[in-house]
């Protein structure tokens, strides 16, 4: 039923773009509704970016067959991406993946590695950035970390998103590098955990820029540093005279830790280089866009693109870097 | 007064006449939504969504929060007609909804269903109106430990106030929890009781359960009673719906109770499903002729739409001003926010005041134009019952089958449902309640989650559940809601005494 809505939607789409024609600029285009998978459920993050690119794909008319926007969030995405995996040769089928690429079948143990699927581009990077709230006295993350240590271990409490993902990696990290140590409290959505942090629940969070922006705004959160290896580079002012590019990185205070996360398109087994290049010109026309660059804007994300071998060698060196540190915190299922 | 001066700039907004016309055609296209089961209110935004980028944000979200307000209305007509809660907050509805029907007084289980979800979602859009800021500040108060204590406060109450027997009850619930224990730890990041097979992966989905439990298990029982057509004496004309709103004020305490149950589920935010069962399992305990429910009392309708509508009314409230929203559905819309370019969060109503301003006035607007919607088309719904049952059951099938298959896409589910319809039959034939089995599935872990990130929080102490006047009292509500016959057999025997 789902489907056959989607086509039914996606027919009236279609007919409102029928109008206006493009050239091909690829030798291969899809010949049928093309399935947009997110590894995660409705309203995250990947699933934001997944319905922004729907809707700019339809707006611009970039697509003569629809494409449609499916949540196959179970087992922490491994649902999705088994989905891929068992697609081979279907090439009306992509997914767009974050952390838990590596994550999900390292801590799970499910049969699936990001070989089996076909690399197409990395859209953007997402950022990380402590957070406290704007209520307690830690004005630097020196001065976070310098309570953290004073406390009795285990006392001071890290919100995050999901169980053995990327916020939990990157609060083990944090605890190693400055030999302290956090209660991790996972919580179902980025969102949540921002309202945690500010009704004074946890005392610190990890949240990507996109999830806490509002609470920042509105008074409520402090960012102190940055999980990256420079600020990021939007200088427009959020809040207290102050912008994403005024908050330094967690490097320069004494909290060596740099993580960003994937946003990448794969597309399933086999597909063949006609296929892929299809995916790629696409994606850079979605780039392109204005409702694009604001979307980036509001989320602060990087923007680096990269697709063919260097996207490849990017994801390979990551996913070492995830085993290192997933089997640092002990986080790695018995089978792997 | 500036709130009302704000209020009547939205209703300006709200009223020119593309704007209605989106209202119109959101509450139609809900109302579709809803009665589909399984493709539900969220699956029906989302998939929504994107053509709406190209309208104004405050167009867009009168649009998408109507299609929200058609769904709520419309998962009452598949529960009431057919036994088959077409939403997960509808379930509490089919309890007397349905046997209604059977007596022929569908027309009746509708009108009071629409106006009762109209009353609720009115007072609801009230409180938002005017204390808006006020509830903001009160949802931050919920951690872990308050959630949990909702979410035992409404375990509690359906057990201690149903008058079926405790052990079956609490035999049901445990099944319900066993079932929502399977899929993705949370807190561990584990799977759990997935037998190593990846279609359970995601666990039982709730709607899943539902609509074999419920839906093909009254096809089955049906079939057993040799294919009988109960619903044909069905008054079909408008005259019913005035008949019935004559009788309604007679409930005006159940409804202001449901009310305040729905709002303050709906902003904790626990959501519609808890509401509906929270609110009939009270009304099933206080009202006169309590006795009565289940088998076709009104206030038995009234009850359940009230409180879920209330619910997901005020749901939307903390997703304008957290960002956390307080249903799958708000969580949907939030997405949209995002992608307009507006953020949701604390600055949400100083600065985008068009927008906020306009939503709320279309939810006023939204609603009546809903319910002017639904009501017109009773004799209409009500008509369907006149269809012999042999030709309307492999249809219902059909039609469960579809929505199964709906929820992930997968052919599994559509086994699944017809598994769950078999153990609804058996648990129907064995007079097992069926209700305590969906509770436990919709927030067994939920419930779970919420219980673990406290203990992890407290470091493993018990302590934190009455470690604040709020969470203290909310559990200590609780207890009393589960001892609540021990504590009245009690008290009458110690009047006795005295006496």
């Amino acid at each position: 039923m789902r489907r056959s809505t989607h086509l039914a939607f996606g027919a009236i789409a279609a007919m409102c773009a029928g109008g206006i024609t493009f050239p091909a600029t690829a030798a291969w285009e899809p010949v049928r509704p093309v399935e947009f998978i997110v590894p995660a459920g409705t309203g995250g993050g990947a699933d934001q970016m997944a319905r922004t690119i729907q809707g700019i794909v339809t707006k611009h008319s970039l697509m003569k067959q629809p494409l449609v926007v499916i949540n196959k969030s179970g087992g922490a995405g491994g649902e999705g991406f088994l989905d891929l995996k068992g697609s081979g040769g279907n090439p009306h089928k992509i997914i767009i993946t974050l952390s838990n690429l590596f994550t999900t079948p390292l801590a799970t143990g499910i049969p699936f590695n990001w070989k089996d699927l076909t690399p197409v581009a990395m859209l953007a990077l997402d950022e990380f950035v402590l957070w406290v709230n704007a209520e307690k006295p830690y004005k630097t993350a020196k001065e976070y970390i310098e309570a953290v240590k004073a406390a009795p271990a285990g006392s001071m409490k890290m919100g995050g998103t999901g169980s053995k993902q990327e916020d939990q990696i990157i609060t083990v990290a944090v605890e190693k590098a400055t030999s302290t140590r956090f209660t991790y409290i996972p919580y179902k959505g980025g969102g949540e955990v921002a309202v945690q942090l500010v009704g004074n629940h946890v005392d610190s969070t990890v949240n990507n820029p996109i999830e806490a922006v509002a609470q920042w705004r509105g008074g409520k959160l402090r960012p102190l540093c940055v999980f990256d290896a420079q600020p990021m580079s939007y200088d427009e002012q959020i809040a207290d005279g102050k912008s994403w590019k005024d908050i330094p990185t967690c490097k320069s205070q004494g909290l060596d830790m740099e993580y960003l996360m994937l946003r990448g398109i794969f597309m399933s087994p086999r597909a063949t280089k006609d296929q892929v290049e299809y995916y790629i010109d696409l994606f850079k026309k979605v780039r392109a866009t204005p409702e694009w660059q604001d979307f980036m804007k509001s989320g602060a994300f990087n923007t680096t693109f990269l697709t063919g071998a260097d996207y490849a060698k990017w994801i390979e060196a990551e996913e070492k870097r995830h085993q290192t540190l997933m089997k640092d915190a002990g986080f790695l299922a018995p089978s792997n | 007064m500036e709130e009302l001066v704000n209020l009547f700039h939205g209703f300006a907004v709200a009223l020119q006449p593309y704007n209605i016309m989106l209202m119109v055609l959101g509450i139609v296209l809900g109302v579709i939504i809803g009665v589909l089961p399984g493709l539900g209110g969220a699956n029906g935004v989302a998939i929504l969504l994107p053509l709406t980028f190209s309208m104004s944000p405050t167009s867009a979200i009168i649009m998408l929060s109507c299609i929200y307000w058609g769904a709520l209305f419309g998962g009452a007509i598949t529960s009431i007609l057919f036994n088959i809660p077409g939403e997960p907050w509808s379930v509490a509805t089919t309890f007397d909804g349905y046997p209604m029907a059977q007596q022929g007084k569908a027309g009746e289980a509708l009108t009071a269903a629409f106006t009762s979800s109209f009353v609720g979602a009115l007072f609801a859009v009230i409180m938002i109106t005017l204390v808006a800021p006020l509830v903001a500040s009160f949802a931050l108060q919920f951690g872990p430990a308050e959630k949990f204590a909702v979410y035992f406060l409404a375990f509690c109450s359906f057990v201690g106030l149903s008058k079926e027997p405790p052990f079956k009850t609490i035999a049901a619930m445990m099944i319900g929890f066993a079932l929502a224990a399977v899929g993705l730890d949370s807190i561990t990041g584990q799977l759990r009781l997935t037998f190593g097979s990846t279609h359970l992966l995601n666990g039982f989905d709730f709607l899943i359960a539902v609509i074999g439990l419920f839906g093909i298990g009254e096809i089955l029982l049906t079939m057993e009673e040799g294919l009988a057509f109960r619903g044909g004496k069905a008054k079909i004309n408008l005259r019913v719906v005035l008949q019935t709103w004559k009788e309604l004020p007679k409930y005006w305490m159940t409804s202001l109770r449901s009310c305040f149950i729905g709002c303050w589920m709906g902003i904790t935010p626990a959501g519609a499903t808890p509401a509906s069962f929270m609110s009939y399992g009270i009304a099933k305990r206080v009202a006169k002729n309590g006795n009565n429910f289940g088998k076709g009392e009104v206030e038995g309708v009234i009850a359940p739409e009230t409180a879920a509508h209330a619910a997901g009314t005020a749901a939307l409230l903390p997703m304008l001003s957290l960002g956390v929203p307080g249903s799958p559905t708000a969580a949907v819309l939030l997405g949209g926010l995002l992608i307009w370019g507006l953020q949701p969060g604390p600055m949400l109503f100083v600065e985008q005041k068009e927008f906020v301003w306009g939503l709320i006035a279309s939810m006023y607007l939204g609603n009546l134009v809903g319910l002017i919607v639904v009501l017109t088309c009773v004799p209409i719904f009500a008509a369907i019952l006149r269809v012999p049952f042999s030709i309307i059951a492999p249809l219902i099938l059909v039609l469960c089958a579809i929505g199964a298959y709906s929820v992930h896409s997968s052919t599994f589910d559509v086994v699944l449902m017809l598994v769950f319809g078999v153990i609804g039959y058996l648990l129907k034939k064995c007079n097992y309640p069926l209700a305590p089995l969906v509770l436990a599935i919709v927030l067994g872990d939920k419930a779970e989650e919420a219980f673990r990130q406290s203990l992890l929080g407290s470091q493993g102490s018990f302590g934190i559940f009455l470690s604040n006047p709020l969470v203290g009292t909310i559990m200590v509500l609780g207890l009393i809601a589960l001892f609540w016959s021990v504590i009245q057999h009690g008290y009458t025997r110690l009047r006795g005494a005295m006496a």
